[in-house]
């Protein structure tokens, strides 16, 4: 017998092997045929549709709806893939509540909208689980185009140039490619060690080599790809994390980033130690994944301390209800002070028109582990001179950077929000402004 | 309290819902769990010559879904009763024996000879059933070999079986019309003149339902062969309702009494079909898809809105939209309208407006903010967007008051009537006096 759920400290094993494996499978089962054919019935295929707009990757989706109604799912994902080549993952990760869901018409007229994100899961499932790839690269073009980071813009980039002929070199600082699909989305999302599988798929295409444990700035520079490519794309997200100084805590202080990274790279989660008492400082998706995944590693309590309102996290109202619902408890308006014996202090606040202050009231929370999750950064690759607006690269609506032949996307670039799906839709986006720079 | 009580040819029941001859009342078991819940009558599963005929043993059912797989129509190619005659008649004696206040109509279909009539109908009163009901309807199998349809199709032919039955027999006589002619009104007329007491309609649409693409044959496909069958349920009714009405306002037939059959799914359908001049209904798919406890509905519901409209029997409110059904070329041209869109309703899916934009009068105008407009100067009135849209109550007509201007014409509305009759544009117009 291990350790128990009531053992103080960070320990491993308080979970029996079976509570891991139910714990850890999909948060949300993908819809049957059947379930699918009646979620397909609601739709009203309407004109020029909200949810169309509401999606960063513009998925037309009354349309793939409408395949699934007539019974094409496959070609029904033909019609995601085609604007979304990693169609399947944001399926699965969307915040659908904050987009195509809450355009929805059916959210205006009975508060339920069509479940969008998980007719995309069933049409893309379909499709994936025969293997087919339904695109054809078009005949070579002699371009080359250097594609750095392999996450959600870099691979969705990378795709569409392969698409149009290019030959594509897509290099990545880590083992395994996938970005943040691999490293950081809650493992309950992305069940199967999809995002492998996704991209094994996606490399069907032809004409993409990618290589791993290669670093721009530390391996090669910006100046030798600019040379030895005809276009580059930076697609590297953020590697950065925002500090969070706690004195008396550091031995207990974590980064919510690497916990999630280390946790969806586990292969025995047995063995991944946890605290009794956790204690989780943010407020946007991050900190959801962290707290809840803690919980499903068996600590025994877990807390979300945010800092302003509740309205204002990050978090949609869907993720808190997800978080409140496995046992996390969300505390909001108070901010960390200093670490104390077991556990840390902290202070109420109170937005005012100048901004956030402590009231002076304090309390204690014990937490024998503290994970913050309070932002990433955009940690510039050295020897990179590109132009910056507000501590992101600076692109133009094509994703051009300030520097010629060089093409940025995803969270590393300034504009929209750091959703998976937003990384597609810019690393597909800047593909089109490079084969029209390559092809003119 | 609404008495819903029917005395339809002087067929007794406790309420106007009968079930039709199909599977729903083809034996014994089945009838009397229908007259537990609560049917008012039935018309017996069709009885034919012994030896009996078969059935296919494969499919006999194919489909027409709306959506969430809602049954909107049934095709099938099933025939009559596959049992012996003896033991429909032993079942129909048993039920009636116990269940004497519920109609019990017996439907018969033998081959056209006076003497095969006459026999079976000196069987089936013995039996103590209230009636018989010729069925001239099925379009498929039966009619191959002259019967059903075959005969329903062919007035002089319905005239003459009747006329036989009625010297035959002291029960009331009920031809069950087929829909697969031209006019319906020269069928009802020939059972008129053959002595038949009443009519019932519809019997099924022939038809096709759908073609399976990987057998490339029709559905319901026995060993890669399908047949034309009968066509009934919701997508059948607004046949049915024409067919009713033109019966029940034509000068030779309006007098004969009228049991209304074809996608009686409800109370409200039901309520239709009397309104048409039905006397009662008949109901089968509706009971093939929901069980026989639908009856509760239909009778709860029509019960309370007779009560709210204060109609104390179905004979107050009987043949009422009758003389409203009228011919095209008498609708008055002077009643104008207009579609209203309910802001408050409208969910933004813009359906009117693609339907309007693409198909209809472009009277409909889309703002960025997605906000639907009817234009007055481009709107016909077609109701086209009051159809699709998705929320009851959203888009609406409203009429135009005699005085106001029509934007779209450029003309006042007119206070008096004026038809196509006396229109300027019509040839053949008489000049009103
Ligand atoms: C914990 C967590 C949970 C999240 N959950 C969701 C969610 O549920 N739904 C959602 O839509 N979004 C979610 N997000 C956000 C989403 O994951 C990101 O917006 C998205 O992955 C951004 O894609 P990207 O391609 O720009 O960057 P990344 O996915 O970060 O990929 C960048 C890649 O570049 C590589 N790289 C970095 N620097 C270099 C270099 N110098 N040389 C070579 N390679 C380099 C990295 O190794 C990495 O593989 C989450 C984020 C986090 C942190
Ligand atoms: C499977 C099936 C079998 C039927 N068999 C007969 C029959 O034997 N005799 C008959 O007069 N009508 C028969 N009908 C027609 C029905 O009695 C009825 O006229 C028709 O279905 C329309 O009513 P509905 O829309 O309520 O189903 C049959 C209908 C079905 C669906
Ligand atoms: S009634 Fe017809 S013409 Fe008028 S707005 Fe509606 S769809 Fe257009």
């Amino acid at each position: 017998m291990g350790a128990t759920q009531r053992q103080d400290g960070i320990v491993a094993g308080r979970l029996s092997p079976e509570a891991y494996v139910e714990n850890f499978t999909d948060a949300y089962p993908p819809l049957d045929p059947h379930e699918a054919l009646v979620a397909a019935d609601r739709c009203y295929f309407c004109h020029d549709a909200p949810c169309i707009a509401a999606c960063p990757t513009e998925i037309d989706i009354p349309l793939f709806i409408r395949q699934i109604q007539a019974g094409s799912p496959k070609g029904a994902a033909k019609t995601i893939l085609n604007q979304n080549i990693l169609g399947g993952m944001c399926a699965r990760v969307c915040p659908t509540e904050t987009l195509c869901e809450e355009a929805c018409v059916r959210e205006l007229a009975e508060g339920k909208p069509v479940q969008i994100g998980a007719l995309q899961r069933f049409a893309t499932d379909t499709l994936m689980a025969t293997g087919e790839h339904p695109f054809t690269r078009a005949d070579p073009t002699g371009k080359i185009v250097a594609v750095i980071g392999a996450g959600p813009a870099g691979l969705a980039c990378a795709h569409r140039l392969a698409l149009h002929g290019h030959k594509v070199v897509v290099v990545d600082g880590r083992a395994k490619p996938g970005g943040l699909n691999e490293y950081g989305i809650a493992s309950y999302k992305t069940v199967d060690n999809f995002a492998q599988a996704e991209i094994d798929w996606l490399m069907k295409i032809g004409g993409i080599r990618i290589e791993t444990g290669a670093m721009l700035g530390r391996d090669f520079t910006l100046d030798e790809l600019r040379h030895d490519y005809d276009a580059v794309f930076l697609g590297m997200g953020l590697s950065g994390v925002n500090a969070l100084m706690l004195d008396g805590a550091e031995d207990r202080l974590g980064n919510a980033v690497d916990f999630i990274a280390t946790l969806r790279q586990s292969d025995d989660l047995s063995r991944l130690p946890i605290g009794r008492r956790v204690v989780v400082i943010g407020g946007g998706m991050t900190a959801v994944d962290a707290a809840v995944q803690s919980k499903l590693l068996g600590a025994q309590d877990v807390t979300i301390v945010y800092r302003r309102s509740q309205e204002r996290m990050g978090a949609s109202r869907h993720e808190q209800d997800h978080a409140t619902a496995s046992g996390v408890r969300l505390v909001c308006n108070a901010m960390p002070v200093r670490g104390v014996e077991g556990g840390v202090e902290f202070e109420y606040t109170q937005e005012t028109p100048d901004g956030l202050h402590g009231t002076g009231e304090t309390f204690t929370l014990a937490a024998d582990q503290v994970l913050r999750a309070i932002g990433q950064t955009y940690g510039e690759a050295p020897g990179a001179v590109l132009d910056l607006e507000r501590g992101k690269i600076r692109v133009d609506t094509e994703g051009r950077t300030s520097i010629a032949s060089v093409w940025a996307g995803g969270d590393c670039a300034a504009g929209g929000e750091d959703l998976t799906v937003t990384a597609v839709a810019e690393g597909r986006d800047a593909a089109e402004s490079i084969h029209r720079a390559l092809s003119a | 309290m609404a008495d819903l009580r029917n005395d339809f040819v002087g067929i007794k029941s406790p309420n106007p819902f009968w079930l039709a001859s199909a599977p729903p009342t083809d034996k014994e078991y089945n009838v009397r769990r229908a007259f537990e819940a609560g049917w008012g009558g039935v018309v017996w599963k069709t009885l034919g010559l012994d030896p009996h005929i078969v059935n296919v043993n494969g499919p006999r059912y194919g489909v027409i879904h709306g959506a969430d797989r809602r049954v909107l129509g049934i095709n099938n190619i099933e025939l009559i009763t596959d049992r012996p005659l003896e033991t429909n008649l032993r079942e129909i004696k048993a039920v009636k024996r116990d269940w004497p206040d519920r109609a019990m109509v017996v439907s018969l279909m033998v081959p056209c000879e006076e003497v095969c009539w006459t026999d079976i109908l000196r069987d089936v009163e013995e039996t103590g059933a209230d009636g018989v009901e010729l069925n001239f309807g099925c379009p498929h199998g039966m009619s191959e070999r002259g019967m059903g349809a075959a005969v329903g199709q062919v007035p002089e032919y319905i005239e003459m079986v009747a006329r036989w039955c009625k010297a035959a027999t002291r029960m009331p006589v009920i031809v069950k019309l087929t829909p697969n002619i031209t006019d319906i009104r020269y069928p009802a007329r020939a059972a008129l003149a053959g002595g038949a007491d009443a009519v019932s309609l519809i019997n099924t649409v022939s038809s096709i339902t759908s073609v399976n693409l990987d057998l490339m044959a029709p559905e319901p496909t026995i060993d890669g062969k399908g047949s034309h069958g009968g066509y009934c349920g919701p997508a059948v009714k607004p046949i049915a309702l024409n067919m009713v009405a033109e019966i029940a306002r034509d000068a030779q037939t309006r007098t004969i009494p009228i049991s209304g059959i074809g996608g009686v799914t409800t109370w409200r359908d039901a309520a239709e079909f009397i309104a048409l001049g039905a006397g009662n209904v008949q109901v089968c798919t509706a009971a093939m898809t929901y069980g026989f406890k639908i009856v509760q509905e239909m009778i709860a519901g029509l019960s309370d809105w007779m009560d709210e409209k204060g109609y104390a029997t179905t004979e107050d409110f009987k043949g009422m939209a009758v003389p409203n059904v009228t011919d095209w070329q008498y609708l008055n041209l002077n009643y104008v309208t207009k579609a209203r869109i309910d802001q408050d309703k409208c969910i933004q899916c813009g359906r009117c407006y693609a339907a309007c934009e693409d198909t209809s009068h472009q009277a409909i105008s889309m703002s960025a903010d997605r906000k639907f407009d009817v234009i007055d100067a481009e709107c016909v009135a077609c109701n086209l967007c009051v159809n699709v849209c998705p929320v009851d109550g959203c888009i609406t007509m409203e009429e135009l008051a005699p005085g106001a201007l029509d934007e779209r014409t450029g003309r006042v509305v007119e206070a008096a009537h004026g038809d196509w009759t006396g229109h300027p544009n019509n040839p053949g117009a008489v000049a009103a006096e």
